[in-house]
């Protein structure tokens, strides 16, 4: 059943490329935007046992070597709220026919990687799937072939290109010293052997190289660039998810659960994600881009989830999951909130915008709901899986990364607001006055994130019974 | 042991030169030649499939790949090409010293196991590897290869439009 969720991309890529492209075209934004409603409706409603039933109609070839956990399902939550928000905000903003139609093909191929990367349970599979990910993703940021976007995708490339050696390095290495590359087999045999220098080349290497694939500090270089000059809906789908999947997840998988508790691994998680909250909103302070200012904004909030991870702890690494599929949704929302702004105005410049609430009252809504939610604000999500981050902390005895995750959110705080002001708030500016609210297909995802942040934040006790607990089992 | 040692050293002295010509199609010699020293190496370690694999996709058909692609580029004029292997050496001048560095410090650190190692399996049908016991490695080639193909179409077939 599992193999399904990368079979059924992969044959729709197939049959939309089939010689009758021209009815194909029109069919494609309804197929991929039904996979992904799917997928959410199956994640979100479903425990991981109807992954586990096998489906024999297709012969043994299919029965790939996949499992969907209580990880898993989370992850498959987050890729499809986030491609679907994607594929809204594309059909809207990507006006080129031919442009849509090739952004919808990778879109599905991009679906495919992930599911991949978030249901394989073999390291060597887990690189593959990063790497169709990855190459899709490169596609993706230069496909309008603007110049900016062009200079950004081959930065991406480059970055991704010494991280996949180091991954690959580490999996060579990791292969030697266990004799396989499943999950469980590498676990087994770190345990039984006595730590030696080449296992730990190994978690060096790999640990490095996801970060690069993360955007965590200073291995971000690519990141602000990437995030910017994409389109829009690649920028929502770049940093709800992909980063996320192929940096963050990965990276939760390997040192939570395949490498396990680490005394020098987690000191490292700890410095490299209190270096990425406090530079990351450090930055954000000063950027003009509304864009740009969400990327330092992600690479602060992904130090929140790598300090929860570098915790240690079973909370703290819940807390770093439940930031995780947090921030696909609040920060999806900003950039297609983002998305909405630059297509009725035409500008990203928050310097040249003004005033937006009274033309764009719901774009304004929401995007207040977003920043809220990122700045840790209660009753919102943000706030849950924040307090949970920093009470790990300090019940793990690191007092002082908890502060620093506390304080920094003062710091969040003021670059969201000083965003909102200058964006929504004030006087309205003279050629800003014939601007109109944002069409349905922008303004649908928003709304949907928005309802996702309240309701995940209100009935918190409802997901702490749900999730949290199944989390703990 | 000095063998493979020589072979290292003319692998990396291969890769080196790959890096640091300044004309596409030496680059692409360059990388065939590091891809059939490769090869030798792939030889030496009992992988005579890994071997044969290398040799015809990478030092072959990628090499000819590239090789193809570079004679559709435009040359340089003289002065552009006198900067540019300024800018290039300014770049590199640096890289064989790190390699050295880094070479001889994987030397004292002297890394090893600290426990013996498992036996690799040998002696498996690649066959029955590829198609029975990694088939969603099989899927995901065909996934890169399609996106390959998008990228491709994208950047390339469409530009020829425009143009």
């Amino acid at each position: 059943m599992t193999s399904l969720l990368i079979l059924i991309p992969l044959f729709s890529v197939m049959v939309l490329n089939l010689p009758s492209r021209t009815m194909m075209r029109r069919f494609a934004f309804w197929l991929s935007l039904t996979l992904a409603a799917s997928q959410v409706c199956l994640a979100a409603f479903f425990g991981t046992g109807l992954w586990s039933s096998p489906l024999d109609i297709y012969g043994s070839f299919f029965r790939f070597n996949l499992a969907v956990d209580n990880l898993s399902r989370i992850m498959l939550l987050s890729v499809g709220i986030v491609v679907l928000t994607a594929i809204l905000v594309g059909r809207e903003t990507i006006k080129d026919e031919n442009q849509h139609f090739n952004f919808t093909n990778l879109m599905l191929l991009v679906l495919a990687g992930m599911n991949g990367v978030v249901t394989t349970v073999d390291v060597f599979s887990l690189y593959v799937f990063m790497e169709i990910t990855a190459v899709a993703s490169f596609v993706l940021i230069a496909l309008q072939k603007e110049r900016d976007a062009l200079e950004a995708s081959f930065k991406y490339i480059v970055f991704s290109a010494l991280a996949s050696v180091m991954m690959l390095s580490a999996i060579a290495l990791l292969l030697m010293t266990s004799g396989g590359t499943g999950f469980a087999g590498i676990s087994q045999s770190l345990k039984s052997l006595p730590a030696n220098p080449l296992t730990l080349l190994a978690m060096g290497l790999f640990v490095c190289g996801l970060f690069i694939k993360g955007g965590a500090m200073p291995f971000h270089g690519w990141l602000p660039d990437a995030y910017s000059a994409a389109p829009a809906p690649v920028s929502i789908l770049l940093a709800g998810i992909v980063t996320k999947t192929l940096g963050i997840y990965t990276l939760i998988r390997i040192a939570g659960f395949v490498l396990g508790p680490n005394y020098a691994l987690n000191s490292i998680l700890l410095l490299i994600g209190a270096l990425s909250i406090v530079a990351g909103a450090l930055a954000a302070l000063g950027q003009k881009d509304f864009k740009r200012m969400l990327a330092y904004s992600s690479i602060s909030q992904v130090g929140y989830i790598v300090i929860g991870l570098g915790c240690g702890t079973p909370l703290g690494i819940f807390g770093a999951v439940f930031h995780l599929f947090n921030h696909s949704v609040f920060k999806s929302l900003l950039f297609a909130n983002s998305a909405a702004v630059e297509s009725q105005t035409g500008t990203r410049n928050m310097e040249r915008l003004g005033g937006l609430a009274e033309r764009m009252p719901r774009t304004g809504a929401t995007s207040i709901i977003g920043f809220l939610s990122a700045a840790g604000i209660p009753p919102l999500a943000g706030f849950w899986s924040k307090t949970i981050i920093v009470v790990a902390l300090w019940q793990a005895g690191f007092r002082a990364y908890s502060s620093v995750a506390v304080m920094a959110g003062a710091i969040t705080l003021a670059y969201f607001l000083s965003m909102q002001h200058r964006v929504f708030f004030g006087k309205i500016k003279e050629e800003l006055k014939s601007v109109k609210e944002a069409n349905f297909n922008l303004l649908l995802p928003a709304l949907f994130l928005a309802a996702i942040t309240v309701g995940v934040g209100i009935l918190f006790p409802f997901v702490h019974d749900t999730f949290i607990t199944s989390f703990f089992r | 042991m000095p063998i493979d040692i020589i072979i290292l050293i003319l692998l990396t002295l291969a890769a080196l030169w790959t890096v640091m010509s300044n004309s596409l199609l030496f680059a692409a010699i360059g990388l065939a030649l590091t891809s059939a020293i490769l090869t030798i190496v792939m030889f030496r370690l009992n992988s005579p499939l890994a071997a044969v694999f290398e040799l015809s996709v990478c030092a072959g058909l990628i090499s000819v790949v590239f090789i193809s692609v570079t004679t559709m580029t435009q040359p340089q004029s003289r002065q552009e090409v006198a900067q540019h292997t300024r800018d290039r050496l300014g770049r590199f001048k640096f890289l064989p010293l790190i390699i050295i560095l880094v070479a001889l410090a994987l030397v004292i650190l002297n890394l090893k196991p600290g426990a013996p190692l498992p036996t690799p399996e040998t002696g498996e049908d690649v066959r029955n590897v590829l198609w029975n016991q990694r088939p969603l490695d099989l899927i995901g080639q065909v996934l890169v290869l399609l996106t390959g193909v998008f990228a491709v179409v994208i950047f390339f077939k469409e530009k020829s439009k425009d143009e």
